[in-house]
């Protein structure tokens, strides 16, 4: 007779399964399914394995590819303009083909942002533990794996042991219960929670999404969502694994194959939480009650739905908030009170591994198709990978932008950081899919404003914001 | 990596919130291939006017904050990116040891590998610390990692929270790496389980 609940989240479950050894006074020990790399956070910890003259344990793990700094540009691709930038480049080919680790390159058709690549290759499955020298590695809980951003030091320190010492996180269930209405996306929920718990409110936490409105969502969907897991200062966010995962895995390049499918399947049925599982915090959303989001500031917690004004700094109870408010205003050039549909764009991105699938250019395309972005506006739309790129142009998509006045470019990081060519100019003003608002974000004095794709394709139009709920439709 | 030793050093102060890991180190210096020489880059776009010359109003352009050791600053510092250029731009320029009421968790993370030791205060120490500095610019605080304390001048005394692995880490410039390879056996007999367990992921 015991009144112990033994029921498990899914994180603890991974924490488990994974869990190698712990000394006396150090932390545990985890072991690591899957190392993903790309080129900028990767050389030193290749420099530090040389000096050290230690091997890489398990090769098979590690999928790398360029999309950082790669340009945009077909012609700046073949010759990169950035010097500096180009040798980075060549370190990561360098790197790869002295360890012998697969890479997409710029010349691979399956080059791409890493967290769009990953996925369509199959290469992370449920239950498994996946990090990446990347914070938005939080992409891959989509498919129930612990998937979490690590630092440099992080990255050598798997090469050479497939481990690292961890500490366990506390748990967090966010539920959104209900029906999204047909204007609202999987990024318009990641904002609203975002709004709702803060930039830190998952400091500490892993968080599991989960309801209705979670369970309706596409995969593209939920990588949307937890891709900006991190954003709430969560370690990573995770979804149970269903049908829809499992379909989406099913025969690609690395998801098990033959008779492995049925066993993998039967260990994936186990992975999701169960049903009597405590969290330590639970946040609980209505789908319904989530409008399309814009943000205003700089921190992706200063985000309102898109009928709403800019806020004042007398509107937020603490001091901190109420200072962020001002020097955010003073950043964005923005007035508060300004209504967020009479606020003017000089630029949209449609891209970024939050909004680069295929799905997000089919939600832009319909609205973009018949529209024309007015002159004084740059509209750019960048595949998250060339497998993206190509089915966009077989649906004809690209057309729909390029008619519309929309620049079609190859796939790349492109200016969600802006470290490749593509930026902003000082005080120019974007709406864009990405998922960081930062200052200089997009380029020095550059303003970001975070919208889902559907968002952007109408402010492309209308050279402002639109409360796309009512366009006819 | 060095020691972390107690010393007694001036504490600079930046009163901002969310200091995120762009203003730490800018993204057009993410591209060199060394770990090495970030700190003339740290909070460039805040440090340095257009045409390149300090900005006499950067808190960290301050005279008084010359040679700090410390940096205090607002909630939730290091948000944003995994990027070990944050911390390793932080060292390079002289820091060892940072306060705050919270980091973000990779950044934290991070510190410890680096040296720096990141202390959390409560939000109304930390607006005493500050009060402090801003009372008496160039104030040195004194920092002992051993005894999980830092004081000042003015009186103020905190004990912070530590996990101890890390501490040790710190105290000893241990190599993390070097600390798990210890456990190669065990690593070695997980991995034949989990080749057994989940055979799918070994296909090669
Ligand atoms: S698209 Fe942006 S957030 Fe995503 S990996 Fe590239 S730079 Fe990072």
């Amino acid at each position: 007779m015991s009144d112990v609940n033994t029921a498990k989240t899914m994180y603890e479950k991974i924490w488990d399964t994974h869990f190698v050894h712990q000394e006396e006074g150090q932390a545990p020990l985890l072991y690591v399914d899957r190392h993903l790399m790309h080129e900028v956070t990767s050389p030193q910890a290749f420099e530090g394995l040389k000096i050290a003259q230690r091997p890489i344990r398990n090769n098979h793990s590690i999928l790398a590819t360029l999309d950082h700094c790669v340009p945009t540009k077909l012609a700046d691709r073949i010759n990169l303009p950035d010097r500096i930038g180009a040798k980075q480049v060549q370190t990561m080919i360098d790197n790869c083909a002295e360890h012998d680790l697969t890479l997409y390159d710029m010349q691979s058709k399956n080059n791409g942002i890493i967290h769009v690549v990953v996925p369509e290759h199959g290469f992370v499955h449920p239950g498994m533990t996946t990090v990446c020298g990347d914070s938005h590695t939080a992409t891959h809980g989509a498919f129930g794996a612990l998937a979490f951003g690590i630092g440099t030091s992080e990255v050598e320190h798997v090469m050479a042991t497939q481990c690292l010492p961890q500490s366990k996180s506390k748990t967090m269930l966010v539920k959104v219960d209900g029906k999204l209405s047909k204007f609202s996306t999987a990024k318009d929920i990641a904002l609203a929670i975002i709004g709702q718990i803060g930039t830190a409110g998952g400091n500490g936490y892993v968080i599991e999404y989960a309801g209705e409105a979670i369970e309706a969502l596409s995969m593209q969907g939920r990588m949307t969502l937890c891709n900006m897991a991190i954003e709430s200062g969560a370690r990573a966010g995770l979804v149970a694994p269903d049908e829809k995962t499992y379909e989406f895995l099913k025969g690609k390049e690395f998801a098990p194959k033959d008779d492995q499918w049925e066993r993998a399947l039967a260990f994936w049925k186990t992975v999701p939480s169960d049903a009597d599982a405590e969290f330590d915090t639970i946040i609980e959303l209505r789908a319904e009650d989530i409008a399309p989001q814009v943000t205003w500031g700089t921190s992706p917690e200063q985000v309102v739905p898109v009928d709403k004004t800019v806020p004042a700094p007398g509107d937020f109870e603490l001091e901190g908030k109420q200072i962020a408010c001002q020097s955010a205003l003073d950043y964005m050039g923005l007035e508060a009170g300004t209504k967020i549909t009479d606020i003017p764009v000089d630029f949209v991105f449609l891209g970024s591994c939050t909004n680069s699938r295929i799905e997000d250019f089919r939600a832009a395309a319909s609205v973009a198709k018949g529209t024309k972005v007015p002159d004084n506006i740059t509209a750019i739309a960048v595949p998250g990978s060339y497998m993206v790129k190509e089915q966009a142009e077989q649906e004809g998509l690209d057309k729909i932008f390029t008619d519309a006045g929309w620049e079609w470019r190859e796939p790349g990081c492109s200016m969600c950081l802006a470290m490749n060519g593509d930026q902003l100019k000082p005080g120019e003003r974007c709406a864009s899919t990405s998922n960081r608002n930062f200052e200089g974000r997009q380029g020095k004095g550059g303003r970001t404003h975070l919208v889902s794709p559907a968002m952007a394709a109408a402010t492309a139009a209308a050279g402002r914001f639109v409360d796309i709920r009512e366009l006819e439709q | 990596m060095d020691k972390y030793t107690k010393h007694t050093s001036v504490a600079a102060l930046m009163n901002r919130s969310n200091v995120d890991t762009d203003q730490i180190i800018a993204k057009q210096f993410l591209k060199k291939v060394e770990r090495t020489g970030f700190g003339q880059h740290l909070f460039h776009d805040w440090r340095f006017n257009d045409d390149g010359t300090e900005n006499a109003e950067f808190e960290l352009n301050n005279p008084n904050f010359a040679n700090a050791k410390i940096l205090v600053a607002g909630d939730n510092f290091g948000c944003g990116s995994s990027r070990e250029h944050a911390p390793w731009a932080i060292d390079d320029y002289g820091f060892n040891t940072i306060v705050s009421t919270s980091y973000a968790d990779i950044f934290y993370n991070n510190c410890f590998k680096n040296g720096i030791l990141p202390i959390v205060v409560d939000a109304d120490t930390l607006k005493a610390i500050m009060a402090e500095i801003s009372a008496n610019e160039g104030v040195a605080f004194t920092v002992d990692l051993e005894n999980q304390s830092m004081t000042t001048p003015g009186g103020i005394k905190v004990h912070y929270d530590l996990d101890g692995f890390r501490k040790n880490n710190l105290l000893e410039g241990l190599d993390d790496i070097g600390l798990t390879l210890q456990h190669i056996d065990k690593i070695g007999s997980y991995e034949e389980e989990h080749k057994q367990q989940f055979p799918w992921l070994w296909a090669s």
